[in-house]
C-alpha cells in the first residue's frame, strides 16, 4: 500500500560551537532553496530566522521530522541544546565536520603551553589588562547577576552526547552532498523510506578515486615540501608524488576534489572512510610507507629523522578535523615531572 | 598500587609499570629467546607480543596498548640491513618515529615509547633495554590513575 | 503590547538574524527608565592559542574557520602577514586574484546581511507571524528582488570559488602568492558575473530608496538621536584616501568632525589600538590608545571608535569608481553631510559598497595580468624574518592578524583583532541608547524590543569572529522581573 505523505517535513537547524559556515552552505543552494521550502517547513533556524529556543522546547517530542545540528559540543549549553533537539526530533543529522568529528574546535583538546584565557586576556600584546580581569560565569553589577555560559574541558562530536541517525561530513558540507540530503528528504516525503541508520551521506571511496590527477605506478616521494617552497606545482600529477602533503588516500570522496584541483593538498574534512577508525593514524601509516621508499635502503636513521622534520605538526595536519573522535585524543598528557 | 615510604624516598612513583613489547620474530624474538636460554634476568613487567616484522605494527597498536592500560610501549626489530623481509624495518622506523612525534604533541612523556634494534645474538642488549625502560618508568607516575580516566585537562 | 510594570531587568536573549550569539540585559531604575544596558557576547574558542606550533601556511587554512560567513578576510589577512614573515611581495597576478576574492567576498557578505538579516525589518512591515521576517518571507513578498539577490550572491560565491577552491573556507592563498592561476575563459566568466553584480548594486540602491529613503517613518528612525553616536572612525585607505579593501596597509582614523586623527601602517597597530576586558563578556573592547579607555561613553574624549561600511565611507575622501562615488555623494546629501553618525546608515553604506565592489571587479577582470602565468614567488626558509602583520577591510570592518614565527615558519604567537570586535563598545552604546529611547517609564512593546535589536543588527556583527569563540547560547527570550525579583512576564519574541 502506498503511503502518500501530504504534509511538509518539519526541519530544525540547531547550532553548537559553530562558525556558521554550515548555515551559509545551506544558503548556497541558492535558488534551489525555493524548491526545498516546497517540501520543508523550517521550525527553527537561529541564523536565518527568529524562532527562539522556547519555540523548539514548546514542540511535542518527536514533532520535528529532521533535526540538523552543526558545530561542536563546546559549552554546557551546546550539550543542552543537542539533547533538546534529540528529544524533539524523529531523525537527527550531524551536519558538518564539527558535529561529525569535533572539527577544528577540537584542536583545543590537545595540550598547549598557555591556558586559553591567559592567551586571550593577558598575554595578547594589544590588550591592556593590568588588573588581570578575566570573564566570569557570573558578574554582579548594581544588584543584578550577569551570566556567561561555561566552556567545557573538551570540544566533542555530536554523537558523544546524543544518538545520531545520519552523518553529513565536510567543512562545510559541499553543495552536492546537501543536494543528496534534499533527495533523501524528498524520497522520505514521497515514499516514506530512509537510508539505513548510521549512514554517512558522502562518497564511499577515498578521495584518490575522485581526484583527476595522474597517479604514477609507484608513488614515492623524496621529501615533503611546503607549497610556497616548491619551484613549480605540476597541475596534473598526484600531489603526494610531488612531495606535497595530501590526505587523499585516507579521506572520503564526495567533495569533487575541490582542493586538489587547485594544487592544494587535502586536509581531510570529509573524514575517514567506513573502513578506518582513526583517520590520522591511518594516514601516518600510509604516508610514511611511501616516503623515499625507492631509496630507503640507502638511508640512515638520521637521514629519516631529517625527512620527518618536514612534518612539524602531525596532530594539526592529520587530525585537523577529526581530533575530537580520534583514538589518540583519548590519551592524556603526562603531568610535569 | 601505592608506593611504600622507602620507594617514595628513592623517587619511585610506580613500582610496577606495565610495558607492552612488540618484537619481531626473526632478530629480536631470537635475541629474547637467547636471553632466556642463557638464564639472563630481565624484568617480568614486559608483556611480549610477537609479530612477523616490525612493519606489521600498525600505529594504532601503539595507541591501543596505552588505552588498554600500558604505562609504556617498547618496539624492537632487526637492525637496518638485517630485516628478514629486506625493508620492513625502514618503514617501521619512519612510521613509528612519526607516531612518537604525535605522542609527544599529545603530551605523553617520550620515555614511555621506545623503538630499538636487537639482533638474534644481542641477548644482553635485550636485557639492558628492558631493564632500563622499567627503571625509567618506575620514576614516572602510572600513566593511568583515578584522576585521568582519559579526559584530564591540565 | 504595553505593560504597566515596574521591572528592574529586561533581558533580550539571544538576538537573532545575525551570525553568532549574544544577549542583551537592560537594567531599569525605579522610574522604569533605562539605567544601563549590557551587550554580552557568550562565545570563546581560542584560535590564538591553537594556531601555536603550526606552520604558517597551514595556519592560513585554519583561521578561515574563525567564521563561515567571512572566511576570506581570515584567509587573506594572515596571508599578508605571511608574505611579510617571508619578507616577500607577491607578483601582480597574485594580488589581482586575491583582491578579486576579497571584493567578491564583500559582495556575498553584504548581500547576505542586507537581504537575509536586515531588509526584512525595513520591508516587511510589522511582524505578525514567526518565521516570516527572513529571506524566505522576502522571497514571497518581493520575489524579483529576492531572485536577483540570490543570483548575485551566488555569482559572488562562484567567483571566490574559482580562485579559492571554495567560497566557504578557501585554501589557495599561500605565502608569496596563490597556489593556482585562472584561465582566460574563467576570467571572461568572472567579467560577466561582475557586470551583473554592478547591475544588482544599482538595483539594491533603488530598492533602498523606494522602501526606506522615500518612507518618512523609516527616515525619521534613521535620523533619530537614539540611533546616532559621536565616535571616531577607522578604515584602511588607498593612496589619496580612497576606498580600498585589499591593496593598502595604511589605516586612517578620523574624529567625529571629519578631521584626521591618525594614520599608520598596519604593522604599527599596537601603538594605536589597545583592548579592554570586562568580566561580563567574552568579547574584548578595542579603543584608541592615545585617547584611552574612558568607559562605555562616546564623544571626542573617549577612545571608542567604529569600523564597518559607514565608517569606511566616512574615512575615505573618494571612491575611485564612478557609480559608487555618485551613490556615496547622494547618501551624504540625504544624511546631511560627512561624517555621518547614523547607526542605521550602515545599511545604506553597505549597498554603496556592493556597487563599488562590482565596478572594481569589472576592472580587475579586464586586466590581462589577471590570468597571467606567474602567480607566486618561490620562497625558502632562509627568507623568514619571524614576524608579520596583515590588515584588511573585512565586510565588518578593519581586521588585523599578527603572527610571530620561529626560523622554520612555525607560529609561536598570534594576536587577532577581529573586525566586529572593534565595534564592541559602539554596539554596547548603541544598544543602550536605543533601549533608553524605546523603554520609558517601564513601558515597552515587542516593536520597541525589535528596535533595540535593529541598533545591534546594523553593525552586522559577526560573533564567531569576534571572540574566535565557541558558540554557546541560543535565541533569546525576554524575562521581566518586578522589583521583588519575581518573574511576572515572559515575552518570547513572536514575530
Amino acid at each position: 500500500m502506498e503511503v502518500i505523505v501530504m504534509n511538509k517535513l518539519k526541519v530544525a537547524v540547531a547550532l553548537g560551537a559553530t562558525c556558521a559556515g554550515c548555515d551559509v552552505a545551506i544558503l548556497d543552494l541558492n535558488e534551489k532553496i525555493l524548491d526545498v521550502i516546497e517540501i520543508v517547513d523550517f521550525v527553527f533556524w537561529p541564523t536565518a530566522m527568529d524562532f527562539k529556543l522556547d519555540d523548539l522546547k514548546a514542540l511535542k517530542d518527536g514533532e520535528v521530522d529532521v533535526g540538523l545540528y552543526h558545530g561542536a559540543i563546546g559549552t554546557e549549553e551546546d550539550e543542552e541544546i543537542a539533547k533538546i533537539l534529540r528529544k524533539k526530533s524523529k531523525i537527527v543529522v550531524a551536519f558538518g565536520a564539527c558535529a561529525n568529528f569535533g572539527g577544528i574546535p577540537s584542536l583545543t583538546n590537545m595540550p598547549y603551553e598557555s591556558k586559553m584565557f591567559d592567551v586571550v586576556y593577558k598575554e595578547s600584546p594589544s590588550t591592556s589588562n593590568p588588573e588581570g580581569t578575566l570573564p566570569q560565569k557570573e558578574t554582579e553589577i548594581e544588584g543584578t547577576k550577569l551570566t556567561l555560559p561555561g566552556i567545557r574541558k573538551r570540544a566533542d562530536s555530536l554523537n558523544s552526547v546524543i544518538d545520531v541517525d545520519y552523518y553529513v561530513p565536510g567543512c562545510p558540507p559541499m553543495v552536492p552532498l546537501i543536494e543528496q540530503v534534499v533527495d533523501v528528504l524528498r524520497v522520505f516525503v514521497e515514499k516514506g523510506t530512509l537510508p539505513p541508520k548510521g549512514a554517512v551521506i558522502a562518497g564511499q571511496d577515498t578521495l584518490c578515486k575522485e581526484c583527476g590527477r595522474t597517479k604514477p605506478e609507484t608513488i614515492s616521494y623524496k621529501e615533503f615540501v611546503s607549497p610556497q617552497e616548491v619551484k613549480e606545482i605540476d597541475p596534473d600529477l598526484c600531489l603526494l608524488s610531488q612531495g606535497i602533503l595530501c590526505l587523499g588516500p585516507a579521506t572520503r570522496s564526495g567533495c569533487g576534489a575541490l582542493c586538489t584541483k587547485m594544487n592544494v593538498g587535502c586536509r581531510g574534512c570529509l573524514g575517514p572512510t567506513d573502513k578506518v577508525d582513526d583517520h590520522g593514524l591511518k594516514m601516518i601509516s600510509a604516508l610514511t610507507s611511501l616516503l623515499e621508499v625507492e631509496h630507503e635502503e640507502e638511508y640512515t636513521e638520521e637521514d629519516f629523522d631529517k625527512l620527518l622534520e618536514k612534518i612539524p605538526d602531525p596532530l594539526g595536519t592529520f587530525y585537523r578535523f577529526t581530533y575530537g573522535v580520534s583514538m589518540i585524543s583519548k590519551l592524556h598528557p603526562d603531568k610535569e615531572e | 598500587m601505592s608506593t611504600s615510604k622507602q620507594e617514595q624516598e628513592s623517587g619511585i612513583k610506580n613500582p610496577n609499570p606495565k610495558i607492552v613489547l612488540f618484537l619481531c620474530r626473526w632478530c629480536s624474538g631470537k635475541g629474547a629467546d637467547l636471553a632466556g636460554t642463557s638464564r639472563l634476568n630481565y624484568p617480568p613487567n614486559v608483556l611480549p607480543i610477537m609479530v612477523n616484522c616490525t612493519s606489521r605494527i600498525d600505529p594504532r597498536f601503539i595507541v591501543e596498548a596505552f588505552l588498554d592500560g600500558a604505562d609504556g610501549v617498547l618496539v624492537t626489530g632487526c637492525h637496518f640491513g638485517d630485516c628478514h623481509y629486506k625493508t620492513g624495518n625502514y618503514k617501521a622506523y619512519r612510521r613509528l618515529s612519526l607516531v612518537a612525534k604525535l605522542l609527544k604533541q599529545v603530551g605523553v612523556n617520550p620515555k614511555r615509547f621506545r623503538l630499538t634494534w636487537i639482533s638474534a645474538t644481542e641477548a644482553t642488549k635485550f636485557v639492558k633495554v628492558t631493564t632500563e625502560m622499567v627503571e625509567d618508568l618506575k620514576k614516572l607516575p602510572p600513566y593511568w590513575s583515578d584522576e585521568n580516566g582519559g579526559n584530564s585537562d591540565e | 503590547m504595553n505593560q504597566e510594570l515596574n521591572p528592574n531587568i529586561v533581558t533580550i536573549e539571544p538576538v537573532t538574524r545575525l551570525e553568532g550569539l549574544a544577549k542583551i540585559t537592560v537594567l531599569l531604575n525605579d522610574e522604569g527608565n533605562v539605567k544601563d544596558a549590557f551587550y554580552q557576547v557568550v562565545e570563546l574558542r581560542g584560535f590564538e592559542r591553537f594556531v601555536q606550533g603550526r606552520p604558517i601556511e597551514e595556519v592560513l587554512r585554519i583561521t578561515p574557520r574563525i567564521c563561515g560567513v567571512c572566511p576570506i578576510p581570515h584567509h587573506l589577512a594572515p596571508a599578508i602577514a605571511a608574505d611579510r614573515i617571508y619578507g616577500v611581495d607577491p607578483p601582480k597576478t597574485a594580488k589581482l586574484l586575491r583582491e578579486m576574492m576579497a571584493l567578491g567576498h564583500i559582495v556575498h557578505s553584504h548581500i547576505l546581511h542586507f537581504y537575509a538579516f536586515a531588509l526584512p525589518d525595513f520591508a516587511l512591515g510589522e511582524k505578525k507571524e514567526p518565521g516570516t521576517h527572513n529571506i524566505i518571507g522576502l522571497a514571497k513578498t518581493f520575489p524579483d528582488v529576492a531572485k536577483a539577490a540570490i543570483k548575485a550572491r551566488g555569482d559572488a560565491q562562484k567567483i571566490q570559488a574559482m580562485i579559492g577552491a571554495k567560497a566557504t573556507h578557501p585554501v589557495t592563498v599561500i605565502p608569496g602568492g596563490i597556489s593556482k592561476g585562472v584561465t582566460k575563459e574563467d576570467t571572461e566568466k568572472m567579467l560577466e558575473m561582475s557586470n551583473n553584480i554592478v547591475e544588482f548594486g544599482k538595483l539594491g540602491l533603488k530598492v533602498f530608496e523606494d522602501l526606506v529613503v522615500k518612507n518618512k517613518d523609516q527616515m525619521a528612525l534613521i535620523n533619530s538621536d537614539a540611533y546616532k553616536m559621536d565616535t571616531y572612525y577607522m578604515s584602511i585607505v588607498g593612496p589619496k584616501n580612497t576606498l580600498d579593501f585589499y591593496n593598502s596597509q595604511t589605516v586612517r582614523v578620523i574624529d567625529s568632525k571629519g578631521k584626521e586623527f591618525a594614520k599608520f601602517e598596519s604593522d604599527k597597530y599596537l601603538d594605536y589600538i589597545d583592548e579592554h576586558v570586562e568580566p561580563w563578556s567574552y568579547l574584548k573592547f578595542p579603543y584608541l590608545k592615545q585617547i584611552g579607555w574612558k568607559g562605555l561613553v562616546d564623544g571626542p574624549n573617549s577612545g571608542v571608535f567604529r569600523v564597518n561600511a559607514l565608517a569606511r565611507l566616512n574615512v575615505v575622501d573618494k571612491i575611485e569608481t564612478p557609480l559608487a562615488q555618485e551613490a556615496m555623494e547622494n547618501m551624504y546629501d540625504v544624511l546631511g553631510g560627512k561624517p555621518a553618525h547614523h547607526t542605521l546608515g550602515f545599511n545604506w553604506a553597505r549597498l554603496v559598497e556592493i556597487l563599488y565592489c562590482g565596478e572594481k571587479m569589472v576592472e580587475l577582470a579586464q586586466d590581462p595580468d589577471f590570468y597571467g602565468p606567474k602567480f607566486r614567488e618561490q620562497l625558502s626558509k632562509d627568507m623568514i624574518t619571524g614576524e608579520g602583520v596583515g590588515a584588511i577591510e573585512a565586510p565588518r570592518g578593519t581586521l588585523y592578524h599578527h603572527y610571530k614565527t620561529d626560523k622554520e615558519g612555525k607560529v609561536t604567537k598570534a594576536n587577532i583583532i577581529v573586525a566586529t570586535t572593534n565595534n564592541n563598545a559602539a554596539i554596547c552604546l548603541s544598544v543602550k541608547k536605543a533601549a533608553q529611547e524605546m523603554i520609558k517609564k517601564g513601558q515597552y512593546n515587542d516593536d520597541g524590543l525589535n528596535k533595540i535589536e535593529m541598533a545591534f543588527r546594523a553593525y552586522d556583527p559577526c560573533l564567531a569572529c569576534a571572540t574566535h569563540a565557541m558558540v554557546g547560547q541560543m535565541p533569546l527570550k525576554v524575562e521581566i522581573y518586578d522589583s521583588k525579583k519575581n518573574k511576572i512576564r515572559e515575552l518570547t519574541r513572536k514575530l
